[in-house]
């Protein structure tokens, strides 16, 4: 009952950041109505990243208590951080065609986020893929910290790399003179799918905690 | 000190083991052949086009090669246990792990230096007046490969497909040195040859975090 | 062979828990293994004999519960030497006999490597077979090499998980006279075995697990015979 009452919140909150995003902030010069899926594109990459900072501290705290709980909350924040990510993916292209008239360009964060979602990816197959829970959660953690340490090299390297060869930048200027309401448009839907991350981390959360019960029931019975 | 003569005896075995057999060896230079020849029908090799694309070619076919020959850097130990034994008889697990990143290192290094002659034919540069810098950045970027490589050798020699999983682990988390190492060579083979210190910096920068963070959860990874 | 160079020592098992996932590999073993003593795990497949014997070597740590080595003083005696002896050889099939002894001494630090690599490989009947690669062996010639190996640091304890699988008769005799050797010398022996054998004999204790739980014990009445007839195919 509880969790139905925060996603009809958090339905209601995102639903009104919507609209508040559309008819409440300005359209923006340059760029036309195009530029408000903005709001979502940097909202969404904000919660990936923190959700990738989840998946890392929880790494960490399995491979030094051990607790299963922190295996579950490493999954968790893995696969809703992909979600995210794949929603700056998607994002991202559909604001840079009516713009830039191309689909993808190797623009610094994009790039960034593309190789941070190949890296959730290889997360998640490699947990597919070890069988034993106790095993799987050791090496997948161990991989995921390897992972987190990369990221900040990664954008280093890209955007270096990018000073050298420049090409158009998805999104110019994010947060540079932000009008008044743009910022409070921007900041609701922020606060919004922050909340949204925390919702899907926790159901997803609970969700594993139930399977790996299931799973253990499941080898208890196999052996007698 | 125990861990550098332990170091120092286990890449001796790794050294020996391979250069009786030279199996890694061959199959590695032959691939990276295939690879860059492969990769040289795809355009003109017209000198400009050559040094746009060759760098970046050449040590993705690296990057490959790579992550094939180092598959059997775990997996060998799990014939005859002979891991339990090494686990048992060195007083730091870090040897364990240094010597074998050396050794992968050098048959790396080998196999890189000599496609080199073979490069330089099918793609028109001139390596000889920058040769030694050559082999420095070389160096620097196979360091960067060796270094997560066998960290992820021991991790997916713990899971199903392998032989898939490696590459898939390793690829991504590369970037990085692909970026920088790509840099680096195309500096060298510029008609004004220059050494671009800031991205060998950096590759130096990659592998001292690496190698750190190896030497943090090294133990960890050679849990069973 | 030379005056053992090794202090006797005995092995604590306390409370040791080893769980996979949900399941109990081992749960709350606890045994105290005097210095000297020759101890015979039995038990069904799974029954944790394995995992216990790897818990010893500090090969796998466990959930719970801690294991403690100590001298005959009853003082800690943590740095111990030990042996281990498994159903795979744990050498490599590349090097030769030799090598693989050369390599294994330098790495445990031990004095005059190369003297010590020749006289356990003389002691073990494989000298004249020194320069030959692991892989060419038979299997008792592989696990004369294995038990060459655990010696080589003059180890006060021994573990034998199964050693004597895939031996033929000669070298089940064999294998069970260098056991008879090493328990005569003084040093702490524990190995699991299926069944009734010439080595089983060699035992001074004898524990049965099943299922991860010590269910008799020599120690505490039983007879070595029940133990290990008992003990399944």
């Amino acid at each position: 009952m509880k969790s139905i009452i925060k996603a009809v919140v958090l339905f209601v909150l995102i639903a009104s950041t919507a609209y508040i995003a559309f008819n409440y902030a300005p359209i923006e010069k340059s760029m036309g109505v195009i530029q408000k899926i903005f709001y979502i594109h940097i909202a969404c990459a904000f919660s990936a990243f923190v959700a990738f900072g989840t998946c890392f501290y929880a790494n960490v705290r399995y491979v030094f208590t051990r607790q299963p709980k922190a295996d579950w909350l490493g999954v968790a924040a893995a696969e809703v951080g992909l979600t995210f990510i794949l929603v700056v993916l998607i994002s991202g292209p559909i604001w840079a065609h009516p713009v830039w008239g191309i689909w993808w360009t190797w623009d610094a964060r994009l790039t960034l986020t593309f190789v941070l979602g190949l890296l959730y990816v290889s997360y998640l197959l490699l947990r597919s893929m070890i069988e034993e829970p106790d095993k799987r959660a050791l090496f997948s953690a161990l991989f995921g910290i390897f992972a987190f340490l990369d990221v900040p090299l990664v954008y280093f390297s890209i955007r270096w790399w990018r000073t050298q060869h420049p090409q158009p930048v998805i999104l110019g200027g994010a947060g540079s003179g932000l009008e008044p309401r743009m910022r409070v448009a921007y900041l609701l839907m922020w606060g919004a799918l922050t909340g949204l991350l925390i919702l899907l981390l926790n159901a997803r959360y609970k969700l594993e905690a139930l399977r790996a019960s299931v799973e253990e029931l499941r080898r208890e019975a196999e052996v007698q | 000190m125990a861990l550098f003569s332990n170091t120092a005896v286990l890449l001796g075995k790794e050294l020996r083991t391979e250069f009786r057999s030279r199996e890694l060896l061959t199959t590695t230079v032959v691939f990276i052949l295939v690879v860059v020849v492969l990769f040289s029908f795809t355009f003109d090799p017209t000198s400009s086009e050559s040094r746009r694309f060759g760098p970046g070619l050449l040590w993705l076919s690296f990057l490959f090669a790579a992550s094939l020959m180092l598959q059997p850097c775990f997996l060998r130990e799990q014939n005859n246990d002979t891991l339990s034994a090494l686990r048992l008889s060195v007083s730091d697990p870090f040897a364990i792990f240094l010597a074998k990143l050396i050794a992968n290192t050098v048959f790396l290094l080998l196999t890189e230096v000599l496609m080199l002659p073979i490069f330089a034919v099918l793609y028109n540069v001139h390596i000889l007046p920058v040769l030694p810098q050559l082999v420095l950045v070389f160096l620097l970027g196979s360091l960067g490969v060796a270094i997560p490589g066998t960290a992820f050798s021991a991790i997916s020699a713990q899971a199903r497909m392998r032989e898939l999983m490696l590459p898939l682990l390793l690829l991504p988390l590369l970037t990085p040195v692909l970026i920088a190492s790509t840099e680096g060579t195309a500096g060298l083979l510029d008609p004004n040859p220059e050494l671009r210190w800031a991205w060998l910096g950096f590759l130096a920068g990659f592998d001292v975090v690496f190698l750190t963070a190896l030497w943090l959860f090294g133990e960890y990874l050679l849990e069973e | 062979m030379t005056a053992p160079a090794f202090s006797p020592t005995g092995i604590s098992f306390k409370n040791i828990d080893k769980r996979y996932g949900g399941l109990y590999a081992l749960r709350r073993v606890s045994l105290e293994i005097a210095p000297g003593e020759c101890v015979v795990f039995a038990g069904r497949n799974g029954s944790g004999k394995t995992t216990l014997l790897r818990i010893a070597a500090r090969l796998v740590g466990a959930s719970a519960g801690e294991v403690k080595y100590q001298n005959a003083k009853g003082e800690d005696s943590t740095g111990a030497p030990i042996g281990f002896v498994a159903h795979a050889t744990m050498v490599y099939d590349e090097l030769t006999a030799e090598e693989n002894l050369l390599l294994f001494a330098k790495l445990q630090g031990i004095a005059e490597p190369a003297a010590r690599a020749e006289a356990l490989l003389s002691e073990v009947g494989l000298l004249e077979r020194r320069s030959s690669p692991v892989r060419t062996f038979s299997r008792g010639m592989r696990q004369r090499v294995a038990i060459a190996r655990a010696l080589l640091n003059q180890p006060s304890v021994l573990l034998f998980d199964e050693p004597a699988t895939g031996l033929d008769p000669q070298g089940i005799t064999w294998l069970a006279e260098s056991i008879r050797q090493m328990r005569d010398a003084g040093r702490t022996i524990l190995m699991s075995l299926h069944g009734e054998s010439e080595i089983s004999a060699l035992a001074t204790r004898a524990v049965r697990l099943d299922a991860g739980v010590v269910v008799a014990d020599t120690k505490t009445g039983a007879s070595l015979r029940s133990i290990l007839t008992f003990a399944g195919a």
